[in-house]
């Protein structure tokens, strides 16, 4: 790998830097981290231990253990804990507050610890939901994020009463203009285009507005040639937009095949759920496709299924590790793994300097 | 003629058995048609036909969703839901098109993709993501004609088409009007208001841009009386394989690609 890079005198010093931050972490070594960031970085995850631990590991610590969170999160977090104006991190049943039901294990458990540990349950190790700043703030390079087509929205195109007004709702109640956020970042120096879904927008759909921001994504992705991360989420196209979000399908579809022809890298990663027309779509088509622990990942719902065709569902049907043993799936990685696994891909793929026309 | 059919009208028509199916077209259309089978990795899918066709001393490859007439014909056919290895098997045979540079001809007639355990297992989302990542860069032409039920991704992973035609009973949509309704109203009896609603008649479709032309039905075509029917697809056929004949590889493929992303980004800024 350093003998192909050498040839390029601007690919060694950014092999020598990716070298130097990553060192021999990049192969998964359970729990076993090596060097100093890892092993920081693994504070986090291995917050089990440490229930009274919000005191222990204060806001400037966890941004020194390479938490790379934006500035603004931190922020926000810091206040949620003097008990102002809390976020809503989870689904929305959950009851605002200083604890939390785990809505896996129905335990209560501190909403800080939860934080701490990479929004997952302490207690059983359940993967809640994110948003997409939470989501940036735990894979972007700090500081580094810049959003593209922060304000497009749709329209109505089948004129589906009251399709506008509960668009509407949704963006004064969630803050995100639609269900996802895309633009460009950097993942331990490498850049690249990054876009977030959001599980919290009608369930992440994909209509019209979703399908061009990720297709303009795509494209500029293309024309600087810079490689794609995806973080999938969403329960598949979005019927109030019929036909018109169908199409949203092919449209993003195209732009990857253009983004692959030009040789560059595309890693999606699904989170749960990821369903319907966004599976039938860019999800799959990942050079690499990760998934997170126990995500719901499909194209037809579990209950269509047993409904239409009477049968009896498999075990653990549908979950990320289903789909890693049928093949679907490159890999499963935990939160906490995530930036270490996103920056040894985009290291190995990288376009090198001559290449770049 | 007698007053305009409603949506929910013309999908009953659109799902009748007396409609024409894929096989009925193909073998009424062509001069000759040598099916093939298989996607080289799993099975045959038999909900899908392929194979090599010709119009006019033109070779074209025809491939068409088949459902089948009788309970017995619809056991075999999958009632023309297809599963992974059907989309696998239409690209193998688009790809050997391609290779051949022959045209590809596409008949879209499914209630959606299959949805069940082993459709899942053997990657249904990966195998329709894959037809539409690869169509985008097919250098031959592709038409797909829809002519009776277009459902969802299913019927999608077949229309990533240059052109796209609708015979004028038939319906393209996200969902089944019955499907859509269970989802938004959670009452899967309103299925005759959705599909209003959902516009997704061949004339809406048309206004909207989402397709290129509309054949007209004076009556509702049976397979008893295909003659009118056929002779107006071969005329279109031959003029679309005609308008087609000069363009490059890079042409056919740059515009196909124009036609579905200026789709559904009317009032974008």
């Amino acid at each position: 790998m350093q003998y192909k890079m050498c040839r390029q005198r601007g690919a060694v010093i950014m092999l020598r830097e990716h070298f130097r931050k990553t060192e021999k972490r990049w192969e998964d070594t359970g729990n076993g981290e090596q060097g100093n960031e890892a092993g920081k970085e693994s504070d986090l995850s291995s917050r089990t231990e440490n229930i009274s631990g919000e005191s222990k590991l204060s806001g400037g610590d966890r941004e020194a253990a390479g938490v790379e969170t934006g500035a603004e999160v931190t922020v926000s977090e810091r206040e949620n804990s003097s008990g102002r104006k809390i976020p809503k991190l989870l689904r929305p049943h959950v009851p605002d507050g200083m604890f939390r039901k785990c809505e896996f294990c129905r335990k209560t458990v501190y909403e800080e610890d939860i934080r701490n540990n990479w929004y997952t349950c302490p207690k059983c190790g359940g993967y809640f939901r994110i948003e997409p700043k939470t989501r940036i703030s735990m894979v972007v390079d700090q500081g580094s994020f810049e959003e593209w087509d922060e304000k497009l929205t749709g329209d109505n195109p089948l004129e589906f009463p009251g399709y506008e007004e509960k668009l509407q709702r949704l963006r004064e109640n969630t803050g995100l203009t639609e269900a996802v956020v895309t633009g460009q970042g950097s993942v331990r120096g490498i850049r690249a285009a990054v876009g977030v879904m959001s599980s919290e927008f009608l369930m992440g759909s994909m209509g019209t507005a979703v399908g061009e921001k990720i297709t303009r994504m795509i494209e500029r992705a293309t024309a600087e040639r810079l490689p794609v991360i995806l973080f999938c989420c969403s329960g598949g196209a979005r019927m109030q937009e019929g036909i018109f979000s169908l199409m949203q399908m092919a449209k993003t579809s195209q732009a990857l095949k253009r983004h692959d022809e030009s040789g560059l890298l595309y890693i999606s990663i699904l989170t749960d759920p990821t369903m319907g027309g966004v599976t039938a779509s860019f999800a799959m088509l990942g050079d690499v496709i990760l998934a997170e622990p126990g995500a719901m990942i499909g194209f037809a719902g579990a209950r269509v299924i047993r409904q239409t065709i009477g049968q009896k569902l498999p075990e653990g049907f549908q979950s990320a590790e289903f789909l890693l043993k049928c093949g679907f799936v490159d890999r499963i990685v935990k939160r906490e793994k995530l930036r270490r696994t996103l920056a040894v891909l985009l290291g190995s793929s990288e376009v090198r300097e001559w290449e770049k026309k | 003629m007698g007053k305009e059919m409603t949506a929910w009208e013309r999908v009953q028509t659109a799902r009748d058995s007396h409609r024409p199916y894929a096989s009925d077209y193909i073998s009424r259309i062509f001069d000759g048609f040598l099916e093939l089978h298989g996607d080289r990795l799993y099975g045959d899918d038999r909900a899908v036909i392929g194979g090599i066709a010709s119009l006019d001393q033109q070779y074209v490859t025809v491939i068409g969703q088949q459902k089948g007439r009788t309970t017995k014909e619809n056991r075999y056919r999958n009632f023309g839901m297809m599963k992974p290895e059907g989309y696998r098997k239409a690209l193998r045979l688009m790809k050997q098109a391609e290779k051949f540079r022959r045209p590809i001809i596409l008949f879209v007639d499914t209630p959606g993709a299959f949805c069940g355990v082993e459709a899942e297992e053997r990657g249904q989302g990966e195998a329709i993501a894959r037809n539409l990542f690869e169509m985008a860069g097919i250098t031959v032409p592709i038409l797909t004609i829809v002519i009776g039920e277009g459902g969802s991704g299913g019927a999608l992973a077949l229309a990533m088409g240059n052109e796209v035609w609708m015979l004028e009973n038939s319906v393209y949509s996200i969902l089944s009007p019955e499907g859509f309704a269970a989802i938004l109203w959670k009452d899967a009896k309103r299925a005759e208001e959705a599909a209003d609603v959902m516009k997704i008649t061949a004339a809406r479709l048309q206004e909207f841009g989402i397709i290129e032309k509309v054949i007209p039905e004076p009556e509702p075509v049976d397979v008893e009386k295909m003659e009118a029917i056929v002779e107006i697809l071969k005329a279109e056929i031959r003029n679309f394989l005609e308008r087609y004949q000069e363009k490059r590889a890079d042409e056919i493929v740059e515009e196909r690609y124009r036609r579905f992303r200026e789709m559904g980004a009317p009032q974008l800024q």
